[in-house]
């Protein structure tokens, strides 16, 4: 198992040197640079040529990659042309936002998803099995945005049980230790915190959550049902097991492999979904940070964002990999 | 085997959880929720220190902390006092004479007075280095020029000159030649006083990094220190939120609300949606479209005096047809501006009739005007020979402005009146940033596109100097004559006279017609049902201090 990890990781740095290559020629070959987006409508033509020297962008493109690179292997990413603060700052305020949002969505799409899926399989054909699939549907059409206005104006505009924006009341004026809101209120011990970081994260979480709730169902309910008709199972009830036994060791154990590895793939179209539910909801994450960047062609920003991502995300397929041989202990990763 | 229990899993972890529970410290004060105000914006501010701000976000905080030595009147764009009780100018309009209010303390206890004035100027025309960088030091650089030693070619020489203090009260300010700007640009929140002592002891002129990786000093980032009726708090970025806290040492009368949170909502409708549920007090950046329902359900909303101009930009270079003078013309009473202001401008908009709106000093009241006539623009097309003749549109996309809420709708009505009078229309959109700017202000690629201004003081310079007193690759025309008209109202000091000259070119720019104004929209801000006190600025100078919530 260890010599596995060490591969894995080892197999990280071809493969992120290739991304940062493909990134900064397609990041540089994108039309228009930050100039404008610095200046706005009092730039001259004078001063947006400044800013283009400034910065380098007149150079050739090896060069500007070679510079990239000798302060990548520092470890240092450089600092963002539009706010002036280290990418690494930006990236540690704003990531455990993203990543608080996207467990929030998750652990609901898991919690309810599962269980909804292996009723739905338990009761094929029946009202419960049609609910299920119908609601999965409509949740991986309708949109995210949408489904955040519509949430946004029940809960919080007309019934005001949950707040419409941000990660917690500024007025809480919580201490900051790893910007994990929730986290940092246990942390100190500031319960209200803790629970006003929760309360914030009821909404945009159940938004996000909306489609991979809806594969889970889906893929819970197919695998169940494919499990519940293996030979296996028919032994297992024919000898006289509980429902409970037969479900908990015997069809949820062997159904859920194919569930995980739906779920490490979720995480990917979690931080897509985040870009909107962020934006809408003014939740401080990654997910907004990274489309403004993109607008104004924050070079560094989006260098760096994406290939410490690139990391993350190599790492959390890493560990459902390893996750595997927990949940099927035939599974054995060399 | 048995495998590994998922429960003692998440025992371990909880148990984890509670060990490194006493590891970290509770470090907050009181809180409080009752004597806050919490206004949504739509973007975070970029930086704290206003000499390196253009954004309007940073400058709206500036505007709370800091004072400049003249300010706008409350909701108008008059020059009053500010720091600086009155001000002359000599003989020559070169040295201007300012008397400073006494007993004036800085946040951090030191005094202001004529010594703290001249440390600022020095810091702003002494900056070398990347201060000198077009993005750190924009309104200097529009305003003044250069520096004392300018380090990059084409920047022309510094219009300031240099800063003298008489005594504690009493500031010379000499400048190189006589300007339009002075006094009225001081009154930007970039030309904000800071506290001496703090400037230095944060480093505030230290900007690190390397041009290509500029890093701004801790003062900057988070120890403004100015005069303003409030002091800073904290900024705390993972919540997208800055607080504000009352000067209780203010010179002035005192704030009314104690603690102000500036918390950003890039989102128009989930502004609106916050203010709806009580999550803020106000907001800025009303949509259009939400200021009537917004009204009707009770909410407090002020519509700031226009102080902006939507043109349509016709650039003679582009195309030969487009300087002649009768293309210029059709294409002005081809545009039914009414009709756009009705049906696609927030209430209150007007039509434009020259290039700056007639709250500013020179505006003319006798300009030519181009009513809206198809008929009359077809003949001059057909006079001019040019009754086939196909004109590139540039529009921007994904962007809103103060002066244009909806660029689609506005290129799609102003499109369909050209298209009537028989001109054919090539649209290029481009997303604003960031194309649309370099599209339309450099090269000669273009033929028609959409742009405007918003001002930043009351000066009639800062409007049409801005876009017409010399060649530029947006509008690409040569007028030696307009341009040195321009250059002797610029160096009048005498301001009657001014205005006068002002009042002339605005006569000659219409006659020329290098563009079309279209229109001057009142931009809105909105608080909740309770806040009251703050009175709308075309300038968007609203000061929060005089807000007060009525139970």
């Amino acid at each position: 198992m260890f010599r596995f990890i060490v591969r894995r990781l080892l197999q990280l740095i071809p493969a992120l040197f290739g991304l940062s290559i493909l990134l900064f020629i397609w990041l540089h070959k994108l039309p228009g640079g930050p100039e404008s987006a610095i200046l706005g409508e009092r730039g001259t033509p004078e001063m947006r040529a400044a800013i283009r020297e400034n910065l380098g962008l007149d150079e050739p493109i090896l060069v500007q990659y070679g510079r990239f690179m000798k302060r990548m292997i520092q470890l240092d990413l450089g600092t963002s042309i539009a706010t002036k603060r280290e990418v690494t700052t930006e990236f540690l305020e704003r990531f455990p936002g993203t990543v608080e949002l996207a467990l929030t969505a998750m652990i609901i799409a898991i919690a309810l998803g599962i269980p909804l899926g292996y009723l739905a399989a338990r009761r094929r054909g029946r009202f419960l099995d049609h609910v299920s699939v119908a609601g999965s549907l409509v949740g991986v059409c309708v949109p995210v945005f949408f489904l955040a206005y519509v949430l946004k104006a029940i809960f919080a505009e007309n019934l005001h049980l949950f707040p419409s924006s941000g990660r917690q009341d500024p007025t809480i004026d919580a201490t900051r230790v790893t910007n994990f809101f929730v986290l940092d209120g246990l942390l100190t011990r500031e319960w209200d915190a803790a629970a006003d970081a929760l309360w914030h994260l009821v909404l945009p979480g159940l938004a996000l959550a909306s489609i991979p709730l809806a594969i889970i169902v889906r893929i819970t309910r197919a695998s169940v049902l494919e499990v519940l008709g293996e030979d296996y199972i028919r032994t297992a009830e024919a000898k006289g097991l509980t429902e409970r036994m037969v479900r908990n060791r015997h069809v949820l154990r062997n159904a859920m492999l194919p569930v995980s590895t739906t779920i490490g793939l979720l995480t990917g179209s979690l931080l897509s979904g985040a870009v909107l539910t962020e934006t809408v909801f003014a939740f401080s994450g990654i997910g907004a940070f990274i489309a403004d960047s993109i607008n104004q062609r924050d070079y560094p920003v989006l260098m760096g964002f994406i290939m410490i991502i690139a990391v993350i995300f190599v790492l959390v397929n890493l560990i459902v990999d390893l996750s595997y041989s927990l949940i099927d202990p035939r599974v054995r990763v060399r | 085997m048995r495998a590994p229990r998922p429960k003692a899993a998440i025992a371990a972890v909880a148990v984890a959880a509670l060990a490194v529970a006493g590891c970290a410290e509770s470090d907050r004060g009181g809180s409080g929720s009752k004597d806050t105000l919490v206004f949504g914006v739509a973007g975070d501010p970029k930086v704290l220190d206003p000499s390196l701000a253009s954004d309007g976000e940073s400058l709206r905080v500036a505007r709370q902390i800091f004072e400049t030595l003249v300010r706008p009147e409350e909701g108008g764009t008059k020059i009053t006092p500010g720091l600086a009780e009155s001000w002359t100018p000599d003989s020559t309009g070169t040295v201007w004479t300012f008397k400073l209010r006494s007993g004036v303390k800085f946040h951090d206890g030191t005094d202001f007075n004529a010594e703290a004035v001249c440390v600022n100027f020095n810091r702003w025309y002494n900056a070398t280095g990347l201060m000198q960088s077009p993005d750190v030091t924009p309104y200097w650089q529009d305003v003044m020029g250069g520096f004392a030693k300018n380090e990059r070619e084409d920047l022309p020489p510094s219009l300031f000159k240099s800063c003298t203090a008489k005594d504690a009260t009493t500031v010379e300010l000499a400048f190189t030649r006589p300007s339009s700007k002075i006094p009225a640009a001081l009154m930007l929140p970039s030309f904000s006083i800071h506290s001496p002592k703090a400037l230095e002891q944060y480093q505030a002129s230290t900007i690190g990094g390397s041009a290509d990786n500029i890093q701004y000093p801790p003062y900057a980032m988070s120890h403004p220190t100015g005069t303003g009726p409030y002091k800073f708090k904290s900024w705390d970025v993972a919540n997208k939120t800055l607080t504000l806290e009352r000067y209780e040492g203010y010179s002035g009368p005192a704030a009314k609300i104690k603690t102000i949170v500036f918390k950003t909502i890039p989102d128009e409708n989930a502004r609106k949606q916050a203010l709806r549920s009580g999550d803020i007090q106000g907001y800025d950046l009303v949509g259009p479209a939400d200021v009537k329902p917004l009204q009707d359900e009770g909410f407090n909303v002020l519509t700031r005096p226009a102080f902006n101009i939507l043109y349509l930009a016709i650039n003679q270079k582009g195309n030969p047809k487009l300087a002649d003078i009768r293309v210029r013309q059709a294409i002005a009473h081809a545009l039914n501006r009414q009709a756009l202001v009705d049906s696609k401008l927030p209430p209150g908009a007007k039509v434009a009739i020259q290039f700056m709106p007639d709250t500013v000093e020179g505006w003319n009241p006798s300009v030519r005007t181009y009513e809206y006539d198809v008929n009359k623009a077809k003949q001059l097309l057909a006079e001019a020979g040019a009754t086939n003749l196909t004109l590139r549109f540039h529009y921007p996309t994904e962007v809103t402005r103060p002066y244009m809420p909806n660029p689609k709708d506005i290129f799609e009505l102003l499109s369909a009146d050209l298209q009537a009078v028989g001109i054919k229309v090539e649209p290029i959109p481009l997303k604003w940033s960031p194309d649309y700017l370099n599209a339309t202000t450099a090269g000669s690629a273009h033929d028609l596109h959409l742009l405007g201004w918003t001002g930043d003081y009351g000066d009639a310079y800062n409007f049409i100097g801005t876009m017409f007193d010399r060649q530029k690759d947006e509008w690409g025309f040569n007028n030696p004559e307009l341009f040195a008209l321009f250059e002797k109202a610029d160096k009048t000091a005498d301001q009657a006279a001014r205005y006068e000259l002002y009042k002339e070119l605005n006569a000659k720019v219409m006659e020329f017609l290098p563009g079309v104004p279209i229109s001057h929209s009142p931009p809105a801000i909105v608080f909740a049902k309770d806040v009251t006190g703050v009175k709308a600025s075309p300038l968007t100078d609203e000061r929060f201090s005089t807000a007060e919530f009525t139970s």
